[in-house]
């Protein structure tokens, strides 16, 4: 099998006194979905803050397509393919949605007609085509996701890390947008989702990590992690495993 | 093509008033009227765009009013020389201010102060410093020869600063529309969803501030071939500062024609209040205070900002009734 695109390999960061994340290694394969579940406070939108270079590591190695990333700037990182949204969105308020697309695409496109058009293009694509023209402060917080979305797919990375996209959402917008995220997938495009949806991450991901207190404390299949003894005391509480394990047998 | 077409026009319109106008004091009062449209421009490039608020544009300003009259005085150099070397000076001020704010990540009131200062610095040295004229100040020499940038005729003038002032617009429409416009607009609205988004917010804001500092350096090249004379409290001081962050912000921030508007507001205010409130010392400055408040708090973006915000208020209500009805 080839070497996955992202290897993240016994990261560290420290604040203070605080490790927030504890020599976390993970990895996303080619072309799938791979979901970072845990409890709050766990370290994962830290991680992902590390990975798009926003945080510089205490510790450790972060390989992108092979070649040493960790500490990178966030620009050169999304001119290398690597694109993140925002758990709290981060819309450009006082633009329209299609000048917050172009903002992306110019990234790919110098000439502002080639830029429009991508950025238009990509709009339809996750279901902003209406909503073009719109001030991006009016949209709901759904319509503020997809714009998220659309804004990172405009730089036409190879890796996206999506930060709670589903977060907010109600059943039916996520019923929506999970295939948006799988068509990515299919087209080729390698997914690393941080996800409190568990239903989501269920549907669309092949591969789970749990974080927890900034350490990787399980990761596998989706069926499994769930199931996985210390994942349930991650989220539930010391002790918790045994009980509902108690509570099965009788 | 639109956008250029206004901009055109609005030249052609003002290119027009000394045919009408001859008298000397109207044209003095518009060619410094658009001195300060021409330094608001380059304020408005970073700060409207940008969104970066310079309080210290006096320095580029000065930067350039004192390198071309003291190449001129000191060193015999031809006048449009000079000229072209204070946009250049004033320009690479911009980029040591620019690296040095910028890169160590100073940002909102503290970028501001940090501008404010060096401005200071600047004046403080050029009233000391002997090759500035010190405390006397730097007379050019009357030379009345286009070759020595000087010209017998207000007219002409008028004429060559609303040039200089069509050309920055032309810079701050083409801004808008090139990639470098959009990533320093993304920059303004929100710099860490653009350095996402593969901007490199540092060096956009640098070139932001370069090309802002040689617009203002070269209103200050301006003011020191039409006046011939500067010191440091008019080339560094703090009313060239204020004018050129007050005509962009009352005019439009962020918009071509903000500055141009702004300055022709201001002046004209300024003017009317030293008419209405006669020789009563610091009145017209009292009038002239109190509609300043009433513009910023009425139109808090300016008065273009008011124009579009109307006009946005019509088009969401027009557009919500289309839903109601498509609803009902």
């Amino acid at each position: 099998m080839a070497e996955p695109l992202l290897v993240v390999e016994r990261v560290s960061r420290r604040f203070g006194g605080l490790l927030a994340v504890d020599a976390a290694s993970l990895s996303a394969p080619v072309g799938r979905i791979t979901a970072l579940i845990g409890p709050n406070g766990a370290g994962k939108t830290t991680l992902f803050a590390i990975i798009s270079g926003f945080l510089k590591p205490s510790a450790g190695s972060i390989r992108y397509n092979g070649e040493e990333i960790a500490g990178e700037p966030p620009y050169r990182l999304a001119r290398r393919g690597i694109a993140r949204t925002f758990q709290i969105v981060q819309p450009f308020a006082g633009l329209s949605v299609r000048e917050n697309i172009l903002v992306g695409s110019h990234l790919r496109h110098r000439a502002r007609a080639d830029a429009l058009t991508a950025a238009e293009q990509v709009g339809r694509e996750v279901g902003l085509g209406d909503m073009l023209d719109r001030p991006a402060d009016t949209l709901t917080v759904a319509g503020r996701k997809r714009l998220e979305l659309a804004r990172a797919l405009a730089t036409e990375p190879k890796l996206l890390l999506l930060d709670e996209v589903l977060a907010g959402l109600n059943p039916s917008e996520i019923r929506d947008i999970v295939p948006v995220i799988r068509g990515l997938c299919a087209r080729g495009m390698t997914i690393m989702m941080i996800e409190h949806v568990m239903q989501a991450v269920m549907s669309l991901s092949e591969h789970v990590f749990v974080l927890a207190e900034g350490r990787v404390i399980a990761e596998g299949p989706p069926s499994r992690v769930a199931a996985d003894a210390a994942v349930v005391e991650a989220y539930l509480g010391h002790g918790a495993a045994a009980k509902l394990g108690a509570s099965h047998a009788l | 093509m639109r956008g250029f077409i206004s901009i055109a026009a609005v030249i052609a319109v003002l290119a027009a008033v000394p045919l009408v106008i001859q008298s000397n004091a109207t044209l003095n009062f518009l060619v410094v009227t658009l001195l300060i449209a021409l330094a608001g421009q380059g304020w408005n490039i970073l700060g409207g765009y940008g969104g970066q608020y310079s309080f210290g544009h006096a320095a580029f300003f000065g930067t350039g009013a004192y390198v071309t009259a003291i190449l001129q005085v000191r060193y015999g150099v031809n006048a449009w020389i000079g000229f072209a070397a204070g946009i250049a000076a004033g320009a690479a001020v911009g980029a040591i201010i620019g690296g040095l704010t910028f890169r160590s990540g100073l940002r909102g009131s503290y970028f501001a102060l940090v501008t404010l200062a060096f401005a200071e610095v600047l004046r403080i040295v050029a009233s000391v410093a002997p090759i500035a004229g010190a405390g006397v100040g730097t007379l050019i020499k009357l030379d009345l020869r286009a070759q020595a940038f000087q010209f017998q005729s207000r007219a002409v003038f008028y004429w060559v600063i609303l040039a200089l002032v069509a050309i920055s617009l032309l810079i701050a429409r083409l801004l808008e529309r090139s990639r470098f416009g959009v990533w320093l607009i993304a920059v303004r609205e929100n710099e860490d969803a653009a350095m996402a988004l593969g901007v490199n917010a540092t060096m956009v804001k640098l070139g932001a501030m370069i090309l802002s500092a040689a617009i203002t350096a070269t209103a200050g090249c301006f003011y020191a071939q039409y006046f011939l004379f500067i010191d440091a409290g008019i080339a560094y001081g703090t009313w060239i500062s204020i004018d050129a962050l007050l005509t962009p912000i009352i005019g439009g921030v962020g918009t071509v024609f903000g500055p141009l508007l702004g300055a022709l507001v201001v002046k004209s205010l300024g003017e009317g209040a030293k008419l209405v409130a006669g020789d009563a010392p610091g009145l017209d400055l009292v009038i002239y205070g109190v509609v300043l408040v009433l513009v910023i708090w009425f139109a808090p973006r300016g008065l273009i900002g008011a124009v579009t915000d109307a006009r946005k208020l019509m088009l969401r209500c027009s557009s919500r009734s289309v839903r109601e009805a498509a609803d009902g």
